[in-house]
């Protein structure tokens, strides 16, 4: 057994920076890379993707990274956890195998392919078979949307992965995996940790969660400190150096910017938390009022004392349904009394709605320069504002209503209050709207299935 | 004496739907003790008003000498389907920190609060 091992955060999210993997690889020893391309809506313009062309519906730009680091990834036994998959992993996989031709690699490594995570051929029979797929936020039984629903994927764990890795896999691609499963697979299989290894895998997954957002745990928006963190151009993301007993390091390539330390890695811990004692993922639930942080040593944070509990026996389920149109239209007013002229232009602008007879779900007005993020909180403006940016957006079912706005917002250049500019991108564009469903489903409705050969 | 939070605490928040989650960790450990103290749900709910619509939830990470609020029906529907500018919530940390809270004299002399 290795004595610790380094596994590599490449990507924060699907268009994070596009260099940031390859000088993962590049640019020190690591074990392993991680790579995290699917956010919450992501499957469904997936889905839409692989609709129009059979070949597609998964991170496309995965194909050209492997294409740059897949050389000294084979060279260095590096290995590779993605869920880059999405709704395509065979795809996905094909392309991958494609490079690996090109690049003479054919036959010097093995791909492992994780699925099972797509539910949306199943919805009708797990919905017939009294399986509500209730909305975990709202309560709301997943029929009233069921005509609308785009895509249905549950969170898979770390288990697929770690048995891909077992039976030779170098490359690990899925689908919808969880974004923790993704660090703590490599860690299971390096320690042969048991599945009942509640505080190791607890110690695991919050690896996972600290170097699943990239940069935000090694400098980026760090609150803590902002003006003297090194060298952000150069940002360096974070790696994470586990080892058998589930403690672990927080570190960064030498030479890089940044900055890991115990206030960064605390405001990334805390970042997007709901109950902290338990933090449920498919592998178990790890309690983060147990995490102890320790600096160790430049850009190094020591992570002890994790506990864990049993995992539940339902995983989450993410689905996508379309939910109508929005538009955002936006102008800036300049001083004086710009705020005062960006609110006369509001008026004007709903009264012209109302009377083209318009209606929307909802129309919010904000004042971008003096309440847009605080709200009422930034208090009464000033009236030497240099200038305000006016930014309404609207939403509602019907596409025709958010497209007639989109009509208006220009002609209150010449129509409307003075002191006003802002207008060069043209109209804005008409976006649907696709949402998401949270729900959970027995763990024994859901089968993953791991394929692994050779590239 | 009113003492406001950017003195004391350091802060990151994100979303979950249409709920909205502040980590607020104090800038010292000493400082973290006031923080229980003083920023309440109750209070935080209170200073959000207009802009939360639903309940506050405090949970207490003694071992970071943080807490966690959870603002609920805070985001305009949450997700894509907010029309709001910050619609993933990232900018209520810092507007957590405007708020002030109340310090006795004796207190903030010895936490070496007062200028």
């Amino acid at each position: 057994m290795k004595e610790k091992i380094r596994i590599a955060s490449g990507q924060g999210f699907w268009g994070d920076l596009l260099d940031a993997p390859v000088r993962q690889v590049e640019g020190g020893p690591i074990d392993y890379l991680m790579l995290d391309y699917l956010a919450e809506v992501t499957m469904s313009i997936m889905q839409k993707q692989r609709a129009r062309d059979p070949m597609m519906g998964y991170a496309r730009d995965f194909v050209p990274l492997m294409k740059q680091i897949l050389p000294a990834c084979v060279e260095r036994t590096i290995r590779v956890t993605a869920n880059a998959g999405g709704v395509n992993v065979e795809g996905c996989a094909n392309a991958v195998r494609e490079v690996a031709r090109e690049l003479g690699l054919s036959g010097k490594f093995r791909i492992g392919l994780v699925t099972g995570d797509d539910i949306m051929p199943r919805i009708d029979e797990l919905l017939e078979r009294g399986i509500e797929l209730r909305n975990m936020d709202t309560g709301e039984p997943l029929s009233s949307v069921r005509e609308r629903i785009q895509s249905a994927n549950v969170y898979l764990g770390a288990w697929p992965m770690v048995e891909a890795l077992n039976r030779g896999a170098q490359i690990v691609i899925t689908g919808r995996a969880t974004d923790t499963g993704l660090t703590l697979a490599p860690i299971i299989h390096e320690f042969g940790w048991r599945a009942d290894d509640w505080d190791k895998l607890a110690g695991g997954t919050i690896a996972g969660h600290i170097i699943e957002c990239g940069a935000q745990a090694s400098g980026g928006n760090c609150q803590y400190d902002w003006r003297n963190i090194p060298d952000l151009a150069n940002v360096g993301f974070p790696i994470a150096e586990a080892y058998p007993d589930g403690t672990f390091f927080i570190t960064k390539h030498e030479g890089t910017g940044g900055r890991v330390n115990v206030p960064a890695v605390k405001e990334q811990l805390l970042y997007e938390m709901g109950d902290p004692h338990s933090y449920i993922t498919p592998d178990c639930i790890a309690d983060f009022t147990t995490v102890h942080l320790e600096d160790a040593g430049p850009d190094r944070v020591r992570v002890f004392g994790i506990k864990g509990r049993p995992a539940t026996d339902t995983l989450k389920v993410s689905i996508s349904y379309s939910a109508g149109f929005k538009a955002v239209g936006t102008l800036v007013y300049s001083w004086p009394d710009a705020y005062e002229k960006a609110q006369a232009a509001d008026r004007t602008l709903r009264a012209r709605l109302e009377r083209l007879g318009l209606h929307f779900d909802q129309i919010l007005t904000e004042f971008v320069g003096a309440n847009a993020t605080h709200g009422p909180l930034a208090g009464e403006p000033s009236p030497d504002l240099a200038e305000v940016q006016l930014r309404v957006g609207v939403r509602g079912q019907d596409r025709k209503a958010v497209e007639r706005f989109t009509k208006e917002i220009a002609p209150l250049i010449l129509t409307g209050p003075p002191g006003v500019t802002g207008f060069a991108g043209g109209r804005p564009k008409v976006e649907e709207i696709v949402a998401y469903w949270p729900a959970l489903i027995p763990k024994t409705e859901i089968a993953p299935r791991v394929e692994v050969s050779e590239a | 004496m009113r003492i406001q939070l950017t003195k004391l605490a350091h802060a990151r928040s994100g979303d979950k739907g249409d709920t909205a989650n502040v980590g607020l960790i104090a800038l010292r450990e000493d400082f973290y003790p006031l923080l229980v103290r003083e920023v309440t749900a109750e209070r935080v709910k209170q200073h959000f008003r207009g802009i939360c619509k639903g309940e506050v939830e405090r949970y207490e990470l003694p071992n970071l000498s943080a807490l966690n609020f959870l603002l609920h029906e805070s985001l305009g529907g949450g997700g894509t389907l907010s029309l709001m500018t910050d619609a993933q919530g990232k900018t209520f940390s810092t507007a957590l920190l405007r708020m002030e809270i109340d310090v006795d004299e004796d207190e903030a002399q010895t936490l070496g609060l007062k200028s």
